[in-house]
């Protein structure tokens, strides 16, 4: 994939704002201080009268933004992750899901992938945070292609969601024109002797790990798991029971997250291995976001050996 | 100036006042202290000044009342129903399974309810949201925020203040229910927040005191701030009130924002708030 596209999903975030608003007179974006990062700046310029500035006070911004939303705004609003899932929690789960108010939290700089900043800015919480609030939709996507789509579904529905972007640049993996659809994954390569469950940026990854298995002659399906809620229950009962063996791939803690969803489905109806690639139950640190992926387990080698473990 | 019946509000908040606790008596549950203090506030709201239409909860351009201090939601849920939200018996079955009237307020649940609060602070950001949605769509309703003083304690209150003074949310009317307690004891003890005019001054507010049980004085000020349209600038009003007004073994008592009546606390309450039902 040498040669291949890379774009951050917040830079496609960024842009789908900018697209959005031009036909939803409805939309309003906010942010907390940190719109050149968060990608909000192009909405910001394109309609100054529907942009929130909230400087740097996000639990009074996620309340606003519940506040706005009932009254009939469509509204995404913008932070890092860790602020977003982690500060602004409470205030999430209580203005936000509790009415019901059609906000999307699109959080930004999820993951190791924030890189040097450190471990005061990298959550592997949010995910696990986000999926146990009551009608709480959750998406990962795996790249800018699936992000723009995703995001365009989301803010189409009423209701709250999280969406979780990236700040590294990430393979695009998908064609211009591929469809998505809130709550069906995407197998985006066959297999029959076990499947690789991945979401956000692990998906490139699990593509990765699935050519060097191929090579070994291990035939190893690859799901992207864009939605982790509502999660397709359908595709990993299926997986469970067509390969056999689960390995679960994600830039979250394995506590909680994608591993922990799909474990949930498959010893409640189909009991196969399951093996878990993720953020192993620790802080992060300052660093270059493929090294500290490499310290902290999170690559195609880290897949590969995941799914021989289980096999 | 407005020709007004005060006596009329009186009894209405005397109403209010008598639902609210049987309801919380029938539930063996509840917040009567801070219930009592806010009665007046709401009565003269919604009895006087607000633009709502009890037939219609959802009409466009109303008027907009959060009750931040969502513990006093026996209070509310009272005056809706005197106003004729809906049939003010029906709040009997608070804080009971399959209940419409939730402990806490909850905005799917009741008509006439605008905002789901009860974890403190957040209503007054979220009315400030809804004050600046407002004026996106240039519209001339008000959107009122009713806190209690202990209240003011969350830090996220004073994050909204700021955007409130930002965003030039002249259509945006705090209301601070001052009764001086909270479940731990004397605010100025837990932690002080007075003065709280001249912290909102501060922060950019028109300020204007009140007397919280004076229906005169609390119009007056009501009046006053909705007069504050055009400056640009949001307004507090800081009422002056006592926990557990109306009823003098609960008057100012810390120990009764939280708790029920017993029978006979019951019987003597009522007669005290004015009579048999």
């Amino acid at each position: 994939m040498a040669d291949v596209k890379k774009i951050a999903t917040r830079a496609a975030y960024g842009e789908f704002l900018v697209e959005e608003g031009a036909k939803r007179p409805n939309l309003v974006a906010m942010s907390a201080d940190l719109s050149g990062s968060n990608k909000t700046d192009g909405f910001e310029k394109a309609y100054p009268e529907r942009f929130i500035e909230s400087g740097i006070s996000e639990q009074d911004m996620y309340a606003e933004a519940a506040g706005l939303a009932l009254s009939g705004k469509v509204v995404c609003a913008s932070t890092f992750a860790m602020f977003a899932a982690g500060r602004a929690y409470e205030i999430i789960r209580n203005s936000i899901a509790y009415t019901g108010a059609n906000v999307k939290i699109c959080a930004t700089h999820g993951g190791i992938t924030v890189g040097e900043d450190g471990a005061s800015h990298q959550t592997f919480e949010d995910i696990a945070l986000m999926r146990e609030i009551p009608g709480m939709v959750v998406l990962n996507p795996a790249d800018a292609v699936s992000a723009k789509a995703l995001l365009a579904e989301t803010v189409a529905a009423d209701g709250p969601s999280y969406v979780r972007l990236g700040r590294a640049n990430v393979p695009v993996i998908y064609d211009e024109n591929e469809i998505f659809e809130i709550g069906k994954a995407k197998t985006v390569k066959e297999g029959s002797n076990v499947t690789i469950i991945a979401t956000g940026i692990m998906v490139a990854d699990a593509i990765a790990a699935a050519e060097t298995l191929e090579a070994e002659g291990i035939s190893a399906r690859v799901i992207d798991m864009h939605t982790i809620k509502p999660l397709d229950e359908e595709a990993i009962i299926k997986a469970a029971q067509e390969t056999g063996a689960i390995v679960t791939a994600e830039e979250h803690s394995v506590i909680g997250g994608l591993g922990s969803a799909v474990a949930e489905v498959v010893v409640q109806n189909c009991p196969v291995k399951v093996a878990m690639v993720g953020q192993k139950d620790c802080f992060g640190e300052s660093g270059k976001p493929a090294d500290l992926l490499k310290k902290y387990g999170m690559t195609p080698a880290d897949i590969v050996a995941a799914v021989k473990s289980v096999k | 100036m407005k020709e007004r019946n005060y006596e009329e509000l009186q009894a209405v908040a005397r109403k209010v006042r008598m639902n609210a606790l049987r309801a919380i008596y029938a539930a063996n549950s509840g917040h009567p202290g801070g219930s009592f203090s806010v009665t007046d506030i709401l009565v003269a709201l919604y009895f006087d000044e607000m633009n709502i239409d009890p037939k219609n909860p959802k009409m466009e351009d109303r008027d907009k009342l959060v009750l931040s201090k969502g513990h006093a939601v026996p209070a509310l849920y009272a005056t809706l129903g005197e106003r004729g939200f809906f049939d003010v018996e029906e709040m009997m079955t608070l804080r009971q399974v399959d209940s419409h009237f939730q402990g806490h307020p909850n905005m799917n649940k009741c008509p006439g309810i605008e905002m789901s609060t009860g974890s403190l602070g957040q209503g007054f950001s979220v009315a400030v949201g809804m004050a600046i949605a407002s004026k996106m769509d240039k519209k001339d309703n008000f959107v009122y925020a009713v806190t209690g003083d202990g209240e003011l304690q969350e830090g996220i209150i004073w994050e909204a203040a700021l955007s409130a003074a930002k965003y030039q949310l002249d259509n945006f009317i705090a209301i601070v229910d001052w009764n001086g307690l909270q479940i731990d004891g004397n605010v100025d003890v837990v932690k002080k927040v007075a003065p709280i005019d001249e912290k909102f001054a501060s922060f950019g507010f028109n300020t204007i005191m009140a007397d919280g049980h004076d229906f005169e004085s609390l119009l007056g000020a009501i009046d006053q701030a909705k007069a504050n349209k055009g400056t640009g600038k949001p307004t507090v009003i800081v009422a002056k009130t006592h926990k557990g007004q109306g009823v003098s073994f609960m008057t100012d008592q810390a120990g009764w924002p939280g708790k029920a009546p017993n029978a006979e606390q019951f019987e003597q309450a009522m007669k005290e708030l004015g009579g048999e039902m």
